[in-house]
């Protein structure tokens, strides 16, 4: 990153975006993946928005690196791997690599990708074919792109087998026969049997206990060091994530939120939802204080992303509106969950659960939202600005419109975090290469509480 | 047969905590499954005891028999499976292995309510969620109709399920994972329980949401004053919810203690190791430290170390001698089953010390 010195002094950080400030930075790239989007349209008889999996991601993948992509369920993670690899088609954007994009790619070019790229899933149980014995097992990417002999695969698979820890004479077993950590070497195996340069991990330990996932993360590391492998490791668990990653991606709801060396990111995490998923990991030691913000709901569907900032609806950093100065964050808190009310209420199709429970020949009245809202609000008194507003809401859901009635409170009570999506921008010292999807990173919203605060994990 | 049991059957209520602290007492319990060609000592022996208000920790592998002995307390062990006959799951007082399968259903719920790992095999897909509470409701409580409804909002509520009155009609597919463990922490709650099991009940949820569960079960505790037996294979988990915790390996507990020194010293190899291979423990990029091998499956009744293929301790009376539980430590809750110990002895004296005081007296 040493040649770069143009834009960003650290008061005008949004001058630069994450593409710029990776690509021009580094010609080790192996693949830049820009703008990617990944849409499932919606298969269920009733129509509907199409679930975005990934929504506009963009990060360069180094040679030789090992870049986490980090998340919880339902972020994207998966389905990014799985393009990257052509198990997913990309609904748009590129993924470069020698100047080709990936997405475009057909016949030969993509039969050669195909080989280049492999997977690892997490699964070893049902990513093995229980009817083909382990050798079949290897050998068949081998047979896929006719790599040389017959004779040549057999003794090919014998090294593999060998190298991965297993012994030849595993070579006419079944993958029942084994345990999942061994069933695990096989899929490595196989995955690395046409010698590619990139693998794909897709949370390769989450499925196997401790003592045994450590055993597969130290053959995964001596592996990449023998075979110059480059590799995306994909997890949920941060801890596997953090030892063995050189670069993060932390991301949800289809978007990457927090970018950056990984123990830069672990130590100082920039981005709220990084703070937060960091600070809720349980620490393995009793005597640490726990210093934990507990997030509050679960992520929306990724069919229904908040129009503003992604992670709006449950940020402990939320932006507030000016002029509200004398609500608590409790007060928030009650309001938040009031939204998220609303949202679940407009989410669930009213006419299925309906005529479902006429069907049954249960009662079929809804309880007004009144009831919820007597709930949330019942110890707080609001001034009129606040009130009226939520009064008008409560009437909109009990009419039955709970889009209008979530507008209304947005209208009245949002702020730039509900109005405007940020972008990634670029954090901490200008060659630092971190970048952090986060309004409070522009000076005007920079939170007083938030700044230098490391994280509990340190 | 029982010499696992610590000092020749004289009963724990004689320990130091007198019997009526004590919500939930497990003393020598064995399950065995028998299949066509072995049987499976999937719980080998173990005693280990909950006290009024306190959360007790299992931890352990898969195939460790953790889970099997959450089932075999609350009644729900099937054959092939059996419970040893000389085992005993004491719950106020009565021996609740002896039970009858009705009088298991009265304290199922009642005394001792169980939250899976899986809140789908609890909840029935073709009931309301408020259904399923108030069917609990009227098995516990007798509580029916309006007043059945009711409660079972404030059940939702009370496990910080926003818009409850709503909710209750749903149905559990329309409720997230998270809702789903909070909806089922509720049907355990409609029962009052006393103890409440909890089978690695965040494992299959994301971790913002398991620090969500962890904390309401944490919150529930304090108001009701429940005892929890928390199972997980987590050892960052156990760190944070568990007052005592018992390490399981294949079937036995080979080490006991308070979690605070289990953590900073613990003794036996096993508990070592486990905590080596976990990766926040070491160095980034370093090489983990493993445990070779695989978890064994407890074919046969403990004649040696079940750990000592494994142990990078291990020396050649291991595979000869079963230990036992051995007071390790300063903290006299402190114990370890492994021949190094007690360490005061030397080794020959520590063999002997674990040496079945008549040989063959096993069955
Ligand atoms: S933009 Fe707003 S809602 Fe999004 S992470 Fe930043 S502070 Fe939170
Ligand atoms: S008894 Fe021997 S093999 Fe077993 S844990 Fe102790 S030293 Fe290791």
């Amino acid at each position: 990153m040493s040649g770069e010195s143009s834009g960003g002094s650290e008061t005008s950080p949004e001058m630069r975006n994450i593409s710029d400030s990776n690509s021009t930075a580094n010609d080790d790239v192996l693949l830049s993946v820009r703008d990617l989007k990944t849409h499932y349209e919606e298969r269920s008889l009733f129509g509907g928005d199409p679930v975005r999996a990934v929504d506009g991601v963009s990060f360069d993948v180094r040679r030789g690196e090992t870049l986490g992509l980090v998340g919880e369920s339902g972020c994207g993670k998966t389905t990014l791997g799985r393009t990257l690899v052509r198990l997913e088609e990309a609904t748009d954007g590129n993924i470069v690599i020698d100047g080709d994009d990936i997405t475009t790619l057909s016949g030969d070019a993509l039969q050669r990708w195909r080989r280049d790229a492999q997977i690892v899933f997490q699964d070893p149980e049902s990513s093995l074919n229980d009817r083909l014995t382990v050798g079949e097992i290897i050998r068949e990417p081998l047979n896929v792109h006719n790599w040389k002999t017959p004779a040549e695969r057999r003794q090919r698979v014998r090294n593999l087998l060998e190298r991965v820890g297993l012994r030849e004479e595993h070579y006419y077993r079944y993958p029942h026969q084994f345990s999942g950590g061994q069933r695990q070497r096989v899929g490595i195996a196989r995955a690395l049997a046409v010698e590619p340069d990139f693998v794909v991990l897709d949370e390769p330990v989450s499925a196997l206990d401790v003592s045994v996932q450590a055993q597969i993360l130290n053959l995964l590391m001596d592996l990449q060091e023998e075979l110059d492998l480059t590799y995306l490791f994909i997890a949920h668990d941060l801890s596997v994530v953090r030892h063995i990653c050189d670069r993060v991606a932390v991301m949800y709801l289809g978007k990457i939120m927090e970018f950056g060396p990984t123990e830069q990111l672990f130590q100082k995490p920039e981005n709220p939802y990084t703070r937060s998923l960091l600070s809720a990991v349980p620490t393995p030691d009793p005597t640490v204080e726990r210093d934990r913000t507990t997030l509050r709901g679960t992520p929306p569907s990724p069919r229904d992303p908040p129009n503003g900032c992604v992670f709006s609806t449950r940020c402990p950093a939320k932006i507030r509106p000016d002029g509200f100065e004398e609500l608590s964050e409790h007060d928030w808190d009650a309001i938040e969950v009031f939204r998220e009310v609303l949202r679940e209420r407009s989410r669930t199709d009213p006419s299925l659960s309906e005529r479902a429970r006429e069907l049954l020949g249960l009662e079929t009245r809804l309880p007004d939202v009144e009831e919820a809202a007597g709930e949330l609000f019942a110890s707080r008194s609001f001034p009129s600005d606040v009130q009226e507003p939520i009064q008008q809401s409560i009437e909109a859901a009990n009419d039955g419109n709970e889009e209008h009635a979530r507008e209304i409170i947005t209208a009245a009570l949002g702020s730039v975090c509900d109005r405007e999506a940020p972008s990634l921008l670029a954090t901490g010292r200008t060659d630092s290469g971190r970048s952090s999807r986060c309004h409070r990173h522009k000076e005007e919203y920079a939170d007083p509480d938030a700044s230098g605060s490391d994280s509990p994990q340190s | 047969m029982s010499r696992h049991a610590r000092d020749d059957n004289v009963p724990l209520n004689a320990d130091a905590t007198s019997s009526r602290d004590l919500a939930l007492e497990v003393e020598n319990l064995r399950t065995v499954f028998h299949t066509e060609h072995e049987q499976i000592h999937a719980v080998d022996g173990i005693s280990f005891n909950i006290r009024r208000g306190e959360t007790v920790g299992l931890v352990g592998e898969s195939g460790s028999g953790k889970s099997v002995t959450a089932r075999s307390i609350l009644g729900l062990i099937e054959s092939p499976g059996e419970i040893d006959p000389a085992s005993a799951i004491r719950f106020e007082g009565d021996n609740i292995t002896e039970y009858t399968e009705s009088e298991y259903e009265s304290i199922r719920g009642d005394g001792i309510a169980m939250v899976f790992q899986d809140p789908l095999s609890t909840l029935n897909p073709v009931y309301t969620v408020g259904n399923q509470i108030k069917e609990a409701l009227s098995l516990h409580q007798d509580l029916r109709g309006t007043a059945a409804t009711e409660r079972a909002i404030e059940l939702l509520e009370e496990v910080g399920i926003p818009d409850a009155a709503r909710r209750v009609t749903e149905y559990p597919h329309q409720f997230s994972g998270g809702m789903r463990q909070r909806a089922v922490i509720a049907m355990a709650l409609a029962c009052a329980p006393e103890v409440l099991i909890c089978d690695e009940p965040t494992t299959a949820l994301d971790v913002t949401i398991q620090a969500q569960i962890i904390d309401l079960l944490m919150d529930i505790q304090a108001e009701r004053d429940l005892s929890i037996l928390f199972i997980t294979h987590d050892m960052g988990v156990i760190a944070e919810v568990a007052d005592r915790v018992n390490v399981m390996y294949a079937g036995e507990i080979v080490e006991s203690a308070p979690v605070e020194p289990l953590f900073a010293e613990p003794k036996h190899p096993y508990t070592r190791g486990l905590l080596r291979s976990i990766p926040s423990t070491q160095t980034s990029g370093d090489r983990l430290e493993t445990i070779k091998g695989e978890v064994p499956t407890p074919n046969e009744p403990a004649s040696s170390c079940r750990f000592a293929p494994r142990c990078p301790k291990s020396f050649e009376e291991c595979s000869e001698v079963a230990p036992i539980p051995t007071a390790v430590g300063d903290d006299p809750d402190h114990d370890a089953a492994c021949l190094l110990y007690p360490e005061s002895m030397t080794t020959d004296e520590a063999v002997a010390h674990h040496r079945p005081a008549d040989d063959g007296g096993e069955q």
